[in-house]
């Protein structure tokens, strides 16, 4: 009994490596150094409601049909944000961060891994509430196609407005957060003039390459997703492409204590993982 | 000193009343015991993780927020991050997700119990405690199958009945114990 359950996880995971190495044979979508406990939920998730019976089943759909592909990106794709999550985040951006780029002629911000677009329209809105949004270029980026036209449209469900407000006053917000978008029954929608300095781009951390001169990089709750492998290459990325004195924002739980780029930067809100990088390197 | 037999870990689940059933096993667990426990409370999404701290504060072994990457270590407490699931991968590491809530919890039981069950296999110990929805029984299913020991704290003594009722409605179960049995069962493998 046991020797079988033991054997039936071996060829599962088997299985899950092919489907994963068929989609960067295919695609280009490289997930092989992706966690491989949270890819696996995400397959076996996909393959419950699929209909299929088997995984290999999923990899042949996947090679042949498209539409098929686009589900398992984005069950592979980190989709879950809020606006302003983590609050304090925002208002240590906001005191530690948003002055010393105030001094700058142009401001150039990269957003690794936008999504949906929550957090980059967070920044917006705190980049023009401090005054410097007029200066500022957001590269926004995803991997993934249909979650960057999502996060293009900046619609989101106005089931979500609550727990935005709540955020963004905890964040420090300055205004009335409704003052940023216009509601129906169903949807609210940013205000047009948020999109203005954003560029949204395809680009993918685990094979394409730099961005150049930046002085703010938010990579947030998506170097949790690698493996240790691909956290260095990335942190690596980061670091070739931020300015001296560039500012690199990460997610609460992740921080780069174990990277081997750690002494290029310097703790500047330890707690809200925002760092600095040197100017001598 | 090492555990009697082959267990290597035990995974935990608790919701509502679980700071008070959290506190009772460790009140009642000795000092030496020599496994990593690790551990989901659901708590609400912002809130502080304080219960580390709280668990750390009783003096019997470490508590700790558990890291990503981290490898968990014997007689070493780790409790999930608030807003997070919390995975176990086969090289025994920590994974973090923010990936969707599931039995609208995040972090949830099922998620830690069912990626544990994989890394320990046969190896794994899984206590389901008290709650108010049917979250971790899925995953004490799967600890079950891959031939780990299930436990589950009988819901007359719970706080909150549902979520040991549900898991005694899905798997069967290697033991019904009170809180006092569990600290006592779990010493009984030093």
């Amino acid at each position: 009994m046991k020797k079988k359950q033991e054997e039936i996880q071996e060829n599962q995971e088997i299985e899950i490596r092919l489907l994963i190495e068929a989609l960067y044979l295919k695609y280009g979508y490289d997930f092989r150094n992706y966690s491989k406990a949270h890819i696996k939920r995400r397959i076996l998730n996909r393959f419950q409601i699929s209909e299929l019976n088997s995984i290999t089943e999923m990899t042949h759909k996947a090679i042949y049909d498209s539409d098929f592909v686009d589900k398992i990106l984005m069950d592979l794709s980190i989709t879950v944000t809020e606006m302003f999550r983590d609050p304090s985040f925002y208002k240590a951006l906001r005191q530690s961060v948003l002055p010393v780029l105030r001094s700058y002629p142009h401001v150039k911000i990269w957003h690794a891994g936008c999504a949906s677009g929550e957090e980059v329209y967070s920044m917006a809105i705190i980049l023009r509430e401090e005054g410097l949004f007029h200066k500022t270029q957001i590269y926004a980026t995803d991997f993934n196609p249909l979650i960057l036209r999502h996060a293009k449209k900046a619609e989101y469900p106005i089931s979500r407005i609550k727990e935005f407000t709540v955020n963004y006053q905890k964040a420090g917000g300055k205004r009335s957060f409704s003052d940023y978008y216009k509601a129906d029954d169903e949807t609210a929608k940013l205000n047009e003039n948020l999109k203005k300095n954003i560029v949204f781009a395809n680009h993918n951390l685990v094979i394409d390459s730099v961005f150049a001169e930046m002085n703010l990089i938010v990579c947030r709750n998506v170097l949790i997703y690698f493996d240790r492998q691909l956290q260095d290459k990335v942190i690596g990325l980061f670091m070739e492409s931020l300015a001296g004195g560039g500012f690199l924002c990460l997610g609460s739980k992740e921080n780069l204590q174990f990277s081997p780029h750690f002494h290029t930067f310097e703790p500047v809100v330890e707690q809200e993982r925002i760092y600095i990088k040197n100017y001598s390197s | 000193m090492g555990a009697k037999k082959k267990y290597q870990a035990v995974v935990i689940g608790s919701s509502a009343g679980g700071l008070n059933a959290l506190k009772s096993i460790f009140e009642g667990l000795d000092k030496r015991f020599p496994l990593p426990i690790v551990i989901v409370q659901h708590v609400s999404p912002d809130a502080e993780n304080y219960l580390p701290l709280f668990l750390n504060n009783m003096k019997k072994i470490r508590v700790k927020e558990a890291d990503e990457k981290e490898i968990p270590q014997p007689g070493v407490a780790y409790i999930a991050p608030p807003n997070y699931h919390l995975l176990l991968e086969h090289d025994k590491s920590f994974t973090l997700t923010i990936g969707e809530r599931v039995n609208y919890a995040r972090p949830s039981i099922d998620v830690l119990f069912e990626t544990a069950a994989e890394a320990y296999g046969e190896a794994l110990i899984g206590i389901i405690l008290t709650g108010a929805n049917n979250d971790g029984s899925l995953g004490l299913k799967k600890i079950k199958e891959l031939g780990g020991i299930a436990i589950v704290q009988d819901p007359d003594e719970a706080e909150s009945d549902s979520m040991p009722r549900s898991a005694l409605g899905t798997v069967q179960v290697d033991h019904v114990l009170n809180l006092k049995e569990i600290a006592n069962y779990l010493n009984s493998l030093i």
